[in-house]
């Protein structure tokens, strides 16, 4: 049995008597997708700011492979190959979008440092943003400022940058949000597109998405995990219908 | 649509940005003209074209990397100093005093910025700020180093290349920092479209997303900073060098400020700004300090008042966008 792509062990914050995240566990399997889900204020952007470094956690493990990431920085965790998007846009306002994803990949190459020689001279890693740029369908807009970029594609952009990076493990904290529902559709059918050596881990409201989407689904409440299952065991679990899904009727 | 897009080649479409516009070319041959137009005025052309260079090294890390400085005069007169001791304790050969300027300065910057990358905005402004403060003061109370507020006397220079010697009409000083200016230039230009340049514009449109694409945002930081350190000790040894005297205002908070106010003038971002902000600033200084010395600062106030409100980036800013409107209207 391999290892999984990525594994949270015990894993604790609070901010003063606020506990956001309360001895996590999680497990995902290479090349699955997995939902988030919980209501606002459940500590499912926390968990991913932790799992990546943005915050440091009062305790608890992270795995990415079979190696311990916890002490890692960001930036070289990103390296590593656990790379998430933003919920709200984090784009580069006045880099083209083809100038945005070229510096990741340059990045990733290891060759952003270099500063004698001139970026045309990195053809490959320009031809290989731009491919990714064309998959996620943003080949005819790539010269424009992000700023100028409709609001869906930018979201779309955030996942660029996240895929120039060369991820092993995605967290894509609601990467439709903001998005009308027809676009959003065709969002995540760009993701459920992408390569399954890639891990992704999602958070996302739209029920039906998350339905579609996601082979299993993590329901966290209150800053812990409350309870992990494939959509059929949590669309009858009865207390994610009573603390999550509401007296609503869903599915 | 689809045959247009696969016809786009993206390396092309990044290189022909990088190309040398015939704009740029008319600038640098424009830079001749004072030999045989205003062969009276080489010593304020050849100021101008030191603080053009010190603004250049400015522009490297606040109109690029975003990182705002108050107290770059540090490295200008550090600089000027190490060039300045050289040639008055017996080695007056120019080029080696350059590089033990920019060396010196390199050092220093490259020791503070260890600080300077972890911080940003006003903190960083409050960092500089003291830490030019404290500089100044201390080439105050090392008189017998620095020559205090008397300046440094007797700094002796040796001709250029053993052939050119400084002369009173600035022919020598002029030609001499516009060579070096025009070559720090071509490296700072090769920098700004390098993959680091590209790393370095990511920085200053949001540093918060860098590391989350594997960017390690401090290391660019301290690179730049010490660099851009380095360049500004270059143009403080030219000034030495040409004036053959260092004053400690080359450490001033005032040459700080105003190397700050050059290139908001000019525009910050696009290398040419500081130069553009130079000549406007030193030649209004010249023509205006001779009627109201002490209130010629009003017009440069109102001068910047005016740019910071209209033309938010700077002067060139402002005539990109008119040459971009113009070509639009022309199609």
């Amino acid at each position: 049995m391999t290892a999984p792509a990525l594994t949270v062990h015990g894993l604790n914050k609070s901010f003063g008597s606020l506990v956001v995240a309360n001895d996590i566990e999680l497990v995902l399997p290479p090349g699955e997708r997995h939902a988030l889900i919980g209501p606002n204020g459940a500590g499912k952007t926390t968990l991913i700011n932790l799992m990546t470094g943005m915050l440091t956690p009062d305790s608890g493990q992270i795995l990415l492979g079979d190696s311990d990431i916890s002490r890692l920085s960001p930036d070289l965790r990103v390296k590593r190959g656990l790379v998430r998007t933003f919920q709200i846009n984090s784009l580069f306002p006045h880099l083209s979008a083809l100038e945005a994803v070229t510096l990741a990949v340059c990045e990733r190459r290891g060759i952003a440092p270099a500063w004698w020689r001139a970026l045309p001279a990195y053809r490959d890693a320009i031809e290989e943003a731009y491919a990714i740029l064309l998959s996620l369908r943003l080949g005819d807009v790539c010269t424009r400022p992000t700023r100028e970029l409709a609001y869906g594609q930018q979201r779309l952009l955030e996942i660029a940058l996240a895929l120039a990076t060369g991820p092993r493990v995605l967290l894509l904290d609601e990467p439709a949000a903001g998005v009308p529902r027809e676009e959003s559709a065709e969002l995540f059918a760009a993701i459920a597109g992408l390569s399954k050596d890639i891990s992704i881990l999602f958070i996302e409201h739209d029920m039906n998405v998350v339905f579609r989407f996601a082979s299993r689904i993590i329901v966290m409440v209150g800053g812990r995990i409350l309870v992990e299952g494939t959509p059929v065991q949590i669309a009858t679990d009865q207390q994610v219908r009573e603390v999550y899904l509401g007296k609503r009727h869903h599915v | 649509m689809a045959s247009a897009s696969s016809a786009f080649a993206p390396q092309a479409y990044l290189q022909a940005q990088t190309r040398w516009r015939a704009v740029e070319l008319a600038f640098w041959l424009s830079c001749l003209l004072p030999f045989v137009l205003f062969p009276n005025y080489l010593v304020l052309a050849s100021q101008i074209a030191i603080t053009a260079l010190f603004a250049l090294s400015l522009d490297l890390i606040l109109g690029y990397a975003g990182i705002v400085s108050l107290g770059h005069a540090a490295f200008f007169g550090l600089g000027a100093y190490s060039a300045g001791l050289l040639a008055k304790h017996g080695w007056g050969e120019p080029l080696s005093g350059l590089v033990l300027g920019a060396v010196v300065a390199a050092l220093v910057g490259y020791v503070s910025s260890f600080v300077i990358a972890r911080f940003r905005h006003l903190t960083l402004i409050m960092i500089t700020l003291g830490f030019g403060l404290l500089l100044h003061e201390l080439a105050n109370k090392a008189h017998w180093l620095t020559g205090g507020a008397d300046g440094l006397q007797g700094v002796r220079m040796w001709p250029l290349l053993g052939a050119f010697m400084f002369d009173l009409w600035g022919f020598t000083a002029y030609a001499y920092a516009l060579i070096v200016l025009f070559a720090v230039f071509l490296v700072t230009r090769r920098l700004t479209n390098s993959p680091f340049g590209l790393s370095l514009r990511g920085i200053r449109e949001n540093p918060v997303r860098m590391p989350a694409i594997g960017a390690p945002s401090v290391a660019h930081i301290r690179k730049i900073y010490t660099l851009s350190a380095a360049i500004a000790g270059i143009a403080g040894a030219l000034l030495a060098q040409t004036t053959e005297t260092v004053s400690l205002e080359t450490l001033s908070f005032q040459r700080s400020a105003d190397v700050l106010v050059i290139l908001v003038l000019g525009g910050a971002g696009r290398l040419y700004g500081g130069f553009v902000g130079a000549i406007i600033f030193m030649v209004a200084r010249d023509r205006f300090s001779g009627l109201t010395p002490q209130y010629w600062y009003f017009g440069i106030g109102v001068l910047l008042v005016a740019v910071v409100m209209f033309l938010p980036n700077g002067i060139l800013g402002g005539l990109a966008r008119l040459a971009a409107a113009w070509r639009g209207k022309a199609t």
